[in-house]
């Protein structure tokens, strides 16, 4: 028997469900209202007898008599096939764009399973995206993930969508190009500036969305990244193609999961998230990667708002222990009219010094890339000591540094939102912008690569063609 | 028959026996996931499982093995990738495919290869545990030495010709005191959670050499001893442990993705198997166990992985071999014991953490040591552990905790890595209480000098350290000229030694010899500079020799194995003075 009439307590988005037998951990369940509506739970504890259930659409209007639960005995599943591409899915994986049900090729529990380390590939091919400060300083590499740790009003979301237009390339190797787009808890008209960009820049129909907007059952946003990615390792893994998810918003995520930890009375760890908070993260972002056997991949590009700009928050600091580098947002950077305003020192791709250089970028590429960074981070120093003893003080190496620091802001990090640069006019600019330090400054690079870069008259020649 | 009554997460709960110990390990459910018991009360025992329990129903049943759980130890381990509970990862692909299922059914070690054993014990000899009475060599630079289980000694009354046999076979016959005759094979088992035993402890004298700089010279670790290497996200924890394992003078490594990224270890299984050790000229997988237990695998198994690994490392001490442990990360672990205790709804101390963590650490750390075991003249397991503090707040829980059961701590630093300076040991928060140990051994493998010079280079960076505070509010123009001296010589300190370039084919292992020398030139330099500066030269025309440049690139421009080049930079220093400054300062 499994089918059980009424409930014996609520609380929260919590029922529990007595004189039960033979319930799983994990397994969905339909509920029944009186009014004859339907909603879907999910076994989150069983004790002999007893089962508490998550419902996902909310409890409102449940009550202890009238509600029947039937259990399935399966998990949590979406149903797969080709023709999910071109579809648009609520947060729980159900068809809301009118065009019907999916036939289902096959059923993806939406747990997924751990990847096993042996059968993974070590990713290598980089993804050119056409934008010089990931391409050159934090390049993405295809089976990587990559968050965007943004703030509230920052462009992380013109930056994703360029990401997405511009990176669209099919492989040489023949496999196909598709985005996954899971939206959590974002606003209706952010996900309309998705679905239309997507529909503009002509991939729409290489395109599953799952949205659950910011007025959606925050219970389903717990599913909504876990729909996605069981969608995207179909379609990589079995249906050999290049698969890029992007999450949005990781924090509206975790705060669902904290809402659901405290309803169900768990002791919270830091700022009252759960103390799984970690391994719950792990098991979304750990999906991404290449495997032996296929030529598809799954890539990740998470996206979240950092609270209050803090990234030791913890969201933004479980998800950079767990991801391969991190895009950083800035502030300051927006503020001056820097598009995309990436902060280049906290940013990091941990994949990309096995992904560039020789056969993949250009030779020199690891050399411009070190010597940016080292420069960049100098200017940070020169500027605190400008603001102090004012820029007329300073010793002649330092304003170059400042000046510098300007032009690669101005020249290297900004761009146009439908600019797309080549590996080599990006790392030809990067080393024109260098020549505006003095060529000892240049410490990271060796002497002969320094006499075929160091060009302070292509700076001038810059300066002069484009003045921005 | 004993059956599940409740299910949470990893834990499992059984009403009403008293079948179990603790600790024992179960098989627990229709599909015998592997479980631990982790506590026992009148009504209910308690089980943490080690494999996602999705689907599992209350009523199924639950097993006892009737022993704890326990790694299975003999030849095999060496080039293996376990998951926390040792099975081996490339069995369970070949039964499983891409992805790892719950109840994965293989076995620890394969059982149907043939080692070539070869007999250190004859009939009528008198063995004791630990002794080795078999050897075989298991890969192309590890000779496997099996011992005789503890607990077991007597007359040998049978005993195996040399030749090929599994791990299976028995190799010898022991009859003890009582008469009880016991067959001993090429494995063993041993329980994780148990340190092994050993006959002393010796003092600790000789530092592990890592080829690393900073390491090395400024805050060196000792064989069998223990560091902490904590650091935010992005500070290059996983490279330095990459680093180690792959140029630190131990025999063994055994290295434990303890929570972490999969493509990592994909990384170190790749970059392992086409790395050539040049002391042997074997690939360094052939002396390298990995342990992964990434991220999102089963959170249970990830605080097993830490156990499994130290039991494997003592083994391998117990033969008489220096090992080295990097366990990545163990936040970590320290998370997934938080996890489980909140699921047991234990009262929570610091930030969630169980209070037995500190008791649950020092555990672990004091299993690192330089030992006497029974069947060898020495041996050691240095213990390298990676932490994750949450916020990169050093103040938490598991960082101030590991800091009290480690002797070394090198402290990675945030602002260094942005600045791109690896590795990011930061010098003024970073410490190794080893040093004044080892100065007896620098002093008789390198050079009597080399403990003054180093203790100079600490304290010319501390100098540095004072001196910046002040440039930061004026500037260094200010400065007297001795002190700007300072402050070129702490860059290159910082620039030219202290930095090293893992991807640079000479830089990334730096003999202990090139280290002194670099170190040398670098002291040299300040005090030719120092003098003259005092004779009244400009600091800006000693600058402008060039010198300092010079001492930053010396790590690249002169190769690893041509330190008589050394002598000739110092030749060029010297003369540079004079031909420059002689008619000033009249040396």
């Amino acid at each position: 028997m499994r089918l059980y009439n009424g409930l014996k307590s609520i609380s929260g988005s919590l029922i529990a469900v007595d004189n039960v037998e033979g319930i799983g951990y994990d397994e969905v369940a339909d509920i029944r209202l009186a009014d004859g509506s339907l909603r879907r739970g999910r076994v989150v504890e069983v004790d002999k007898g007893r089962a508490i259930l998550q419902v996902f659409e909310g409890t409102a209007g449940l009550s202890l008599e009238n509600t029947r639960t039937r259990f399935t005995g399966r998990p949590m599943e979406i149903p797969l096939a080709e023709e999910l591409l071109g579809r648009v899915f609520d947060g729980a994986g159900r068809p809301i764009d009118g065009l019907g049900e999916i036939h289902a090729e096959k059923y993806g529990d939406i747990n997924g399973r751990p990847l096993n380390p042996v059968m993974r590939s070590y990713p290598r091919n980089y993804i050119n995206t056409g934008i010089s400060s990931i391409d050159a300083l934090m390049t993405l590499i295809r089976g990587q993930k990559l968050p965007v740790f943004s703030g509230s009003g920052l462009s992380h979301n013109k930056l994703a969508v360029q990401i997405v237009r511009q990176a669209k390339i099919a492989d040489e190797d023949g496999a196909d190009f598709g985005v996954v787009f899971a939206a959590m808890g974002v606003k209706n008209d952010v996900a309309d500036y998705f679905r239309r960009s997507f529909e503009e820049s002509g991939v729409l129909e290489r395109v599953v969305m799952f949205l659950n907007l910011s007025d959606d059952p925050i219970i389903e946003r717990i599913l909504t990244p876990k729909c996605a990615l069981t969608a995207a390792e179909y379609l990589a893994f079995e249906k050999n193609m290049h698969i890029l998810v992007i999450l949005t918003d990781m924090t509206s995520y975790g705060e669902a999961l904290r809402e659901f930890s405290s309803s169900k009375g768990e002791i919270p760890a830091r700022k009252g998230y759960p103390g799984y908070l970690y391994s719950d993260l792990a098991s979304m972002y750990e999906r991404a990667g290449v495997v032996e056997g296929s030529i598809g991949s799954v890539t990740q590009i998470p996206i979240l708002t950092m609270p209050n700009d803090d990234i030791t928050h913890p969201i933004p600091d479980l998800t950079g222990y767990i991801t391969e580098g991190q895009i950083v947002l800035d502030r300051e950077l927006e503020q001056k009219g820097i598009y995309p305003p990436v902060s280049v020192l906290p940013s990091l791709s941990r994949l990309m010094k096995d992904g560039i250089g020789e056969g993949y970028t250009r030779a020199d590429h690891s050399d411009c890339a070190n010597q940016l960074f080292a420069a960049y981070a100098k200017v940070g120093d020169a500027r605190s000591l400008a603001s102090v003893i004012g820029e007329d003080e300073l010793s002649p190496t330092d304003k170059a540094y400042l000046r510098f620091g300007e032009l690669f802001e101005k020249y290297f990090l900004n761009q146009y939102f439908d600019e797309n640069r080549s590996i080599d006019q990006t790392l030809d600019l990067g080393w024109t912008l260098l020549s505006a330090l003095p060529r000892t400054a240049l410490d990271r690079v060796n002497e002969k690569l320094l006499d075929e870069k160091y060009h302070p008259e292509k700076l001038d020649e810059l300066l002069r063609t484009s003045p921005q | 028959m004993n059956t599940v009554y409740s299910i949470n997460g990893p834990v499992v709960k059984v009403k009403n026996t008293s079948d179990f110990s603790m600790l024992e390990k179960v098989a627990v459910g229709e599909k015998q996931l592997v479980g631990e018991v982790i506590g026992i009360n009148s009504d209910e025992t308690t089980i943490q499982v080690y494999e996602v329990t999705t689907g599992m129903k209350p009523g199924e049943p639950v097993a006892g093995t009737g022993a704890p759980v326990s790694a299975v130890l003999g030849p095999g381990i060496i080039s293996n990738i376990f998951d926390g509970i040792e099975r081996p990862l490339r069995d369970i692909a070949a039964a499983d495919g891409v992805y790892i299922s719950e109840g994965a059914q293989v076995s620890e070690l394969d059982t149907s290869k043939k080692w070539d054993v070869t007999l250190k014990v004859a009939v009528g000899d008198e063995v004791t545990g630990g002794q080795i009475f078999a050897a075989c060599p298991e890969t192309g630079v590890i000779e496997h030495r099996s011992m005789v289980p503890h607990g077991i000694s007597g007359k040998v009354v049978f005993a195996a010709a040399n030749g090929s046999y599994t791990i299976e076979d028995t190799i010898i016959t022991v009859e003890d005191e009582s008469g009880t005759r016991h067959d001993i094979k090429l494995a063993q088992r041993w329980p994780i959670k148990t340190p092994r035993p050993y006959k002393n402890r010796l003092p600790i004298h000789r530092p592990l050499i890592t080829g690393q700089r900073v390491i090395d010279t400024m805050f060196p670790i000792a064989k069998g001893g223990t560091a902490a290497v904590p650091g935010g996200f992005g500070t290059g924890k996983t490279m330095t442990q990459h680093q180690l394992a792959k140029w630190c003078d131990a025999d063994v490594i055994v290295y434990i993705g303890c929570g972490e990224r999969g493509n990592e270890m994909t990384q170190v299984l790749e970059e392992f198997s086409g790395l050539i050790d040049p002391k042997n000229d074997r690939p360094l997988t052939d002396r390298t166990v990995l342990i992964a237990n990434t991220s999102n695998m089963p959170v249970a198994a990830r605080e097993a992985s830490i156990y499994t690994g130290i039991t494997i490392a003592e083994y391998y001490r117990d033969m008489g071999y220096h090992i080295a442990i990097m366990a990545d990360s163990t936040s970590r672990w320290a998370e997934a014991l938080r996890e489980i205790s909140g699921r047991l709804e234990e009262m929570p101390a610091e930030e969630g953490f169980p209070a037995y963590l500190p008791s649950r650490l020092a555990a672990f750390y004091e299993r690192a040591g330089f030992v006497e075991p029974f069947g060898a003249e020495e041996g050691s397991v240095t213990v390298i552990g990676a932490v994750s503090p949450q916020g990169s707040d050093f103040s938490e829980p598991v960082t101030q905790n590991t800091k009290r059961f480690v002797r070394c701590f090198w402290a990675l630093d945030k602002s260094l890595a942005y600045a791109r300076h690896y590795p990011a040991i930061n010098w003024n928060d970073s410490y190794s209480e080893y040093t004044d140990e080892f100065s007896e051994f620098y002093s008789d493998n390198v050079d009597p000098d080399f403990a003054p010079m180093r203790r100079r280079m600490a304290s010319l960076l501390a100098e540095e350290n004072k001196l910046m505070e002040i440039v930061k509010l004026i500037g260094a123009d200010v400065l007297p000229d001795d002190q700007k001296l300072t402050i070129e010589t702490a860059r290159v300190i910082r620039v030219g030694f202290l930095q090293q370039n893992a991807y640079h084919k000479d830089d990334t292992y730096v003999p202990l010899q090139k280290q002194f020398l670099m170190m040398k030139c670098i002291l040299a330099l300040h005090d030719k500079a120092l003098a003259a500066i005092q004779s009244g030269i400009l600091f800006t025309d000693i600058v402008a020799t060039g010198l300092f440049d010079v001492l930053v690139k010396m790590k690249y421009d002169i190769p690893n194995d041509e330190p008589e080049r050394f002598t000739a930079l110092e030749a060029q220093i010297e003369k540079v003075f004079d031909d420059r400054f002689a008619g000033v300062n009249g040396s």
